[in-house]
């Protein structure tokens, strides 16, 4: 398996992460360590046994349609950077 | 050059719940910003999902109604993008095992039907709502909305015109109001529909490359844009140019559609199962309760409106359009009118009271006793149709009226007195000698002529079908 340094920094990219040249490399040996590790996984024969989605198999709990929540707003708008109006501000989305 | 137009549509149903799809936070449209986001609708870190199965019932009642696999297990993933309404950075949604699978959607685009192929439907949580320009250089966002039930529907590309597509549209629009699991509120963002277009040479097996028309909330802007972008594609492939992927928006004020810039990577979504949730099971059991508790689906009841009571196949789509149209319907007949009679009421004098009065059939002012009545006065001769139209006026006004003591006061009632209604015709016909000739001669109208004359006479009150059969009758003798 093997995985380019420009695919690592547009993984980067995609994460919004920002790494040097050298972070790219480094991270580079590291991932593709990974992926190797997993192409050796491939290799076993898993005809007949289904793909796990979760490491425990228990299922989903499910919750009935109730409200339990209450208007926190001004507790939870404490910690934002900026808020107005009741809204929290973010800086300029353009579109 | 012939081509041809292939539709696909991906539509977002609301789901009718309470609280959201995987937190207690209320849902009720139109709150005060931010006060129905709790500490999961923001993501603060350590705040786990936790499924609604009210959502997941609405996902069972969909596939059921559309003839679906439900998937005995299916599992949620999460979609990575980047985008200050969705705070967590990932929307939980469902990728590879989508609780709905393959199903099917009956349309009638006139007297033609055709099956829609649905490709799949999913459960995911909708985003919050950015207000750009809230305040100076900055956007303001409102997470009420955040995690909010969506059902994703997914259509094969099986349309072929606008008007199709509009057709499917308003049948599943019509279709989940019916099963109760969407309010159908499309100016409030209940239903709303994206719209894969693509175009290609008649009878050219390889589709064409699609545009994407997103986030369409009324059937008028579907056709339009459809449409708009349609003739675009065409021009552009017959100036020998090619159609690139995009993403694009409808511009309502202009008709036209317009690519969005594209991003780079835009649809690089890196979908993984969610960790913080397990696959969601479905046993056979669950299904078979949840059915056995679903009404009559629309297309059955259509079926047996126009079986069981002879209903023509307008009519009987008139009154399966909607459920409350068919619960007004079915509540007159059991009170006795006559079934065909009672949808050419409902879809006549009573919708267009509706319509009037911008009011839903659950509000309006006659109720089904007070119709049916009406109704059985037509039909055991008292009133005239015409009679009871003045009736159904007066009665939408004041629904406490009394109907018969109406009939008295208003002078309405028929003349049905066979003696008096003889000596009327005998009278018209002495006066109109012409018009006897005319009708002795061949011409039918001159029938009718003479039934007006007769209506006049008795000032409108003498029962029609009455002064029809004595007035042939006399005619004969005459």
């Amino acid at each position: 398996m093997s995985i380019t340094h420009d695919e690592i920094k547009k993984i980067a990219h995609l994460a919004r992460i920002k790494i040097t040249e050298e972070e790219a490399d480094a991270t580079l040996k590291k991932l593709s360590g990974i992926l190797n590790l997993i192409e050796d996984m491939k290799k076993v024969d898993t005809t007949n046994i289904s793909p796990m989605s979760h490491a425990q198999s228990v299922t989903q709990r499910l919750r009935d349609d109730v409200v339990t929540e209450t208007n926190q707003r001004e507790k939870l708008q404490k910690i934002a950077p900026e808020v107005s109006d009741g809204l929290y501000i973010v800086p300029q989305v353009i579109e | 050059m012939s081509w041809d137009v292939v539709i696909g549509i991906e539509t977002h149903v609301q789901l009718q719940t309470k609280t959201k799809i995987f937190s207690g936070a209320s849902t009720a449209f139109g709150a005060e910003p931010n006060t129905q986001a709790c500490v999961l609708s923001i993501a603060l870190p350590g705040t786990l999902p936790v499924l609604n199965y009210e959502a997941v019932q609405c996902a069972i009642k969909f596939g059921l109604a559309t003839n679906a696999e439900i998937a005995p297990r299916s599992i949620f993933a999460r979609k990575n993008y980047f985008y200050p309404d969705l705070p967590k950075g990932y929307q939980i949604s469902q990728y590879e095992l989508p609780v709905v699978g393959k199903g099917s959607l009956e349309i009638e685009i006139g007297d033609i039907k055709k099956t829609v192929r649905i490709t799949r439907a999913h459960l995911e949580e909708d985003a919050g709502k950015s207000s750009h320009g809230a305040v100076e250089n900055g956007t303001g966002i409102d997470l009420n909305r955040a995690g909010t039930p969506l059902l994703e529907i997914v259509s094969e590309p099986d349309m072929t015109s606008a008007s199709e597509a509009v057709a499917y549209a308003k049948k599943l629009h019509e279709l989940v109001q019916w099963i109760g699991i969407c309010d159908g509120n499309m100016q409030e963002g209940s239903f709303r529909c994206d719209i894969n277009v693509s175009v290609k040479r008649k009878g050219e097996s390889k589709l064409g490359t699609r545009r994407e028309i997103k986030n369409l909330n009324s059937f008028k802007f579907i056709e339009q844009a459809i449409y708009y972008e349609t003739q675009w594609q065409i021009e552009m492939l017959e100036e020998g140019k090619a159609i690139q992927q995009a993403t694009v928006l409808f511009n309502p004020e202009t008709g036209e559609t317009k690519a969005m810039r594209s991003k780079e990577e835009a649809n690089d979504y890196r979908y993984f199962p969610d960790p913080d949730l397990l696959p969601l099971e479905i046993t056979d059991e669950k299904i078979r309760e949840i059915k056995e508790s679903m009404t009559e689906l629309p297309h059955l009841m259509k079926a047996r409106l126009e079986h069981d009571y002879q209903l023509s196949s307008y009519d009987a789509a008139g009154i399966t359009s909607d459920k409350h149209v068919a619960d007004y319907f079915f509540a007159t007949l059991k009170e006795g009118a006559e079934p065909k009679q009672i949808a050419n009421w409902i879809l006549g004098q009573l919708f267009s009271k509706l319509n009037e009065h911008n009011l839903s059939i659950e509000n309006s002012s006659i109720k089904p006793a007070v119709l049916s009545l009406l109704l059985k006065r037509i039909q055991d001769g008292t009133i005239s149709n015409n009679g009871a139209k003045q009736l159904f006026e007066k009665l939408w006004v004041n629904p406490e009226l009394e109907i018969d003591t109406l009939i008295e006061s208003e002078g309405l009632k028929q003349v049905s007195d066979s003696g008096l209604i003889e000596t009327m015709i005998d009278e018209v016909l002495k006066n109109n000698q012409a018009m006897v000739d005319e009708y002795r001669s061949g011409k039918e109208k001159a029938f009718n002529a003479l039934v007006g004359q007769i209506m006049k006479a008795s000032k409108g009150k003498a029962n029609p079908g009455q002064v029809n059969e004595l007035l042939r009758q006399k005619l004969v003798k005459f």
